[in-house]
């Protein structure tokens, strides 16, 4: 072997173990500074100082708190958190960068609602953002159902809801649902035919999978809901009739009570629990659900939502 | 073949002391006394906080632009001036030119790195009037930036090995922005899915890891620095200076010098 295949030969060696080594290191580096990535401090917490210091180029500036929002959130939604201290100030900084980012408004006001572990638990603070994205965006629709949405769900605010769906439907190519939602609103606020419109609407009109995701297992969730009511009242029907308890849900069926078992919104057959309650078959399938929960059930750290389509 | 190496390295620090490029020292001394006169007197209580902050930013990107704008030239240079093939007619091997001109401009950046870190803390002492014990963390975060320096080092000699200068230090570049952001890179590639995920935590792997090596900001606020974080980043900047190297060698030895 000549000294050049030798050189070459050696080089080539020394590089594969050298970029193995690297990755190695970086994979050990990576695990050590987790901790630091789910840091709770802001070095620059104003806005109007980072939107100086960006020398004119805001937009891709906010473009990168976004996406650092968006992973502050989902890294703290993924290990269970229960604070979410960064992401108000966070969403402040990105919207204050660029007032026309609509998806920030959006999916913060999202994040930033929702009780925990599911959101942050500030509805306060998500429509403080949302009303800033519409005071800036005032001819977007999104954000005035985002608004009503965010008053309903998480504020129980059902005149305040009929206002922000009333005022939505007034922007010029509004979604038409705004206007039944405002009038839903007014009559029927509180309902379940109200949430599952509400939950149907962000299904029908959301681009990403992920929300798409989430409000179909809400719908589901409201469906099981429903159907848990339903079903005990129907096994308190049959008590009142034989004197008895049934044992099992097909007992409802041979009263003739029911035409049969009825399945719950995955397919699965719901099951007769101890006293007289009905429960889901796999409630880690359906989260958000508050009916159709096995006495002691934990759910898990994690929602686990599953795909929409 | 030590001997070689060590003459080609010397060489080269004494061509850049030549290139009169230790003369942004001056600029980093005007700046370091002007911070640390003017803050004290428009702001109240960062004062610490600007000199490191600033100091060290400063080391960071001088040392940057050397790296970058020797590095582009170290080859490309010696090719026009026609000084290579003197420099190869005699018992050189070309791996020990490129071996010896990264230990060169190494060194270079290793002097210039320990004059400006000298000013941070002639700075830090005149704002603080004494030194505590966190400053040893500034020391941590100087000898940080020396890792990167070594990373940049020797990506610049890989650029410059087959390619022209302006080309070198625009991948020199692209590639020190690309791994300054080397934590978000991976965090993208966390949150996505199927090929992108693959290619994207690919990336984040073969990009120089800078982010890791940034930590000015927390040294500023007198954060400790893991002893771990030093050992991995030493071993870090080590092997892949030395991997860049091997790839350098490889690309160079091939090279047709006709």
């Amino acid at each position: 072997m000549n000294a050049s295949r030798r050189i070459t030969l050696t080089a080539s060696l020394l590089l594969v173990f050298f970029m193995a080594a690297s990755i190695l290191i970086v994979h050990r580096i990576e695990v050590l500074r987790s901790g630091t990535a789910l840091e709770e401090v802001l070095y620059i917490s104003s806005p109007r100082l980072l939107k100086r210091l960006g020398l004119g180029y805001d937009g891709l500036l906010a473009d990168i708190y976004w996406t650092r929002t968006v992973q502050y959130f989902g890294t703290k939604h993924r290990a269970g958190a229960t604070s979410y201290k960064l992401l108000a100030p966070l969403l402040e900084i990105t919207t204050a960068l660029d007032p026309q980012l609509i998806v920030a408004y959006e999916f913060g006001g999202n994040f930033l609602a929702p009780r925990p572990p599911y959101g942050a638990g500030m509805p306060q603070k998500a429509i403080a953002l949302v009303e800033r994205g519409i005071q800036n965006n005032p001819d977007e629709w999104r954000l005035y159902y985002q608004l009503g949405f965010i008053r309903y769900m998480d504020l129980n605010d059902y005149a305040g809801a009929a206002r922000a769906f009333l005022d939505g439907s007034r922007v010029p190519h509004a979604h038409p649902w705004l206007k039944v939602l405002a009038a839903q609103m007014a009559q029927h606020a509180g309902e379940w035919e109200t949430a599952r419109m509400l939950w149907s609407t962000t299904y029908s009109t959301a681009n990403d999978p992920a929300i798409r995701a989430n409000a179909a297992a809400h719908i589901r969730a409201l469906q099981a809901d429903r159907d848990v009511i339903v079903l005990e009242i129907l096994v308190a029907k049959y008590q009142k009739a034989n004197g008895h308890p049934p044992k099992k849900l097909s007992d409802l069926v041979a009263a003739g009570i029911l035409r049969g078992v009825p399945l719950d919104p995955l397919g699965h057959p719901y099951r007769l629990g101890q006293d007289g309650h009905v429960e889901v078959q796999s409630p880690d399938d359906l989260p958000f659900i508050q009916k159709g929960l096995p006495p002691g059930y934990v759910p898990p750290v994690r929602p686990k939502i599953l795909p929409s389509d | 073949m030590r001997t070689r190496v060590v003459y080609i390295a010397a060489n080269t620090f004494r061509e850049a002391v030549r290139d009169r490029v230790l003369y942004n020292l001056i600029a980093f001394a005007l700046l370091m006394s002007a911070a640390a006169v003017l803050v004290g007197q428009i702001s109240i209580d960062i004062e610490r906080l600007v000199v490191v902050n600033l100091g060290l930013t400063a080391v960071s990107l001088f040392g940057v632009v050397i790296a970058i704008f020797i590095g582009i030239g170290l080859v490309s240079k010696e090719i026009d001036k026609r000084t290579l093939y003197t420099v190869l007619s005699r018992p050189v091997r070309r791996w020990e030119f490129i071996v010896g001109k990264f230990f060169g401009l190494a060194g270079t950046l290793a002097v210039n790195t320990l004059c400006m870190a000298i000013g941070v803390f002639g700075a830090l002492l005149y704002v603080s009037h004494h030194f505590q014990a966190s400053d040893a963390w500034v020391l941590v975060a100087l000898y940080f930036i020396g890792l990167q320096f070594l990373i940049l080092t020797a990506l610049t000699l890989l650029f410059s090995s087959f390619s022209t200068p302006l080309m070198s230090a625009v991948f020199a570049f692209s590639l020190f922005i690309i791994g300054s952001f080397a934590e978000d890179l991976r965090g993208f590639a966390g949150i996505t899915h199927g090929f992108t995920r693959w290619l994207a935590t690919a990336a984040a792997y073969v990009v120089p890891n800078f982010s890791a090596m940034n930590v000015i900001t927390s040294v500023a606020h007198e954060q400790p620095v893991a002893g771990h974080l030093v050992l991995l980043n030493t071993a870090y900047a080590l092997v892949y200076a030395g991997m860049v190297l091997c790839a350098a060698v490889l690309i160079f030895e091939r090279r047709n010098l006709k």
